[in-house]
């Protein structure tokens, strides 16, 4: 998987590595603005109230 | 990774084969057959790369889902407590919860003030998320102040506000159960550091014009649905309230949901906020 993308990216390997940085940083970033909020009210430990058990 | 080094004599094949003819027609050939051979001698063992390739695939998205669980932890336990204390401050700030404790800035000591024990004033129950009051509590010193919003839900009042008041339960100073919930870890944490409260700890609650100062008087551990600790008498459901109760909610053990954290507390004094600040704020700073 990680082979095929580095194969497929062009430029010398600098240029890959810093593409591949930005990629994950990306990803990182949508996982903290959308996707972890989204999935936090599913997780068991975050419930303070009393009456919603 | 290296299941993928295991495919990787195919894709060689494929790709750099114009790469490699670049350094001599002769060599190439030879390499082209040395390869034509090798892949001959794979050719029984077709089914094993096949299935080693995707083992390959398979490991690299365990180790990617187990960094993105990691990030995951990350976003929950740090980041929205960044995300969360910096609203939470911002809304001190700009609707200015913390001006009453200007006085506690004075050169010369703060005003105090004079403790009433007689009737407080009572404000009536505001809109739902409406922040309408502010605490602090001196057993905490370093936390900052956090503000009381209507309302106890997850989404709109404790992950980005902090501290929620049950809705219908009594408001600061008024007979009945004041009752409050907040996270204990992540989104900001306001009540953190409930475990550390003893009883005659003071809590002080301030709305616009009058301070509410609460002394604890017990804590307990009970199960979610245990809604008689926040009844208008504490664990007397159907009681006729007397007193003017105070009463903490949170959850427990940290970092989880399986019951939760409570203590009660009784209103001491009252005073107005114009007079200065309370002695028991004067007191930590």
């Amino acid at each position: 998987m990680y082979g095929w993308l580095w194969r497929h990216l062009p430029g010398p390997a600098l240029v890959r590595v810093l593409i591949l940085l930005v990629l994950a940083v990306a990803v990182l970033a949508a996982c903290f603005v959308w996707v972890f909020p989204w999935l936090a009210p599913y997780m068991p430990f975050n419930d303070t109230t009393v009456g919603e058990g | 990774m290296s299941g993928t080094e295991v495919t990787r004599p195919d894709a060689h094949g494929r790709d750099e084969e114009p790469g490699g003819s670049a350094d001599g027609g002769a060599g190439g050939g030879r390499r082209a057959a040395r390869r034509a051979g090798r892949s001959r001698d794979r050719e029984p063992s077709r089914g094993g790369g096949v299935v080693l390739g995707a083992v390959g695939v398979l490991g690299e998205l365990l180790i990617t889902a187990g960094v993105l669980l990691l990030a995951f932890l990350a976003w929950q336990l740090w980041w929205t407590d960044v995300e969360s204390n910096r609203e939470q401050a911002q809304l001190v700030q700009e609707q200015g919860w913390d001006e009453p404790l200007a006085p506690l800035e004075a050169p010369d000591g703060p005003a105090i003030v004079t403790p009433r024990y007689d009737e407080p004033p009572v404000m009536a129950e505001p809109d739902y998320l409406t922040t309408f009051a502010s605490m602090r509590v001196p057993r905490w010193d370093g936390e900052p102040t956090r503000t009381i919003t209507q309302g106890t839900d997850r989404p709109n009042v404790l992950n980005p506000l902090g501290v929620g008041h049950y809705e219908g339960t009594a408001m600061p100073g008024g007979v009945g159960n004041f009752s409050l919930a907040a996270h204990r870890t992540t989104y900001g944490k306001p009540f953190n550091r409930i475990a550390e409260l003893q009883e005659g700890d003071p809590v002080v609650v301030w709305t616009a014009d009058t301070w509410y100062v609460y002394r604890v008087t017990s804590s307990q551990i009970v199960m979610p649905d245990d809604v008689q600790v926040i009844a208008p008498v504490p664990d007397q459901p159907g009681a006729e309230p007397t007193e003017r109760f105070i009463t903490l909610t949170t959850c427990h053990p940290m970092f989880s949901a399986r019951e939760r954290y409570i203590v009660h507390g009784v209103l001491d004094y009252w005073a107005p906020v114009s007079e200065g600040v309370p002695a028991e704020l004067a007191e930590v700073s």
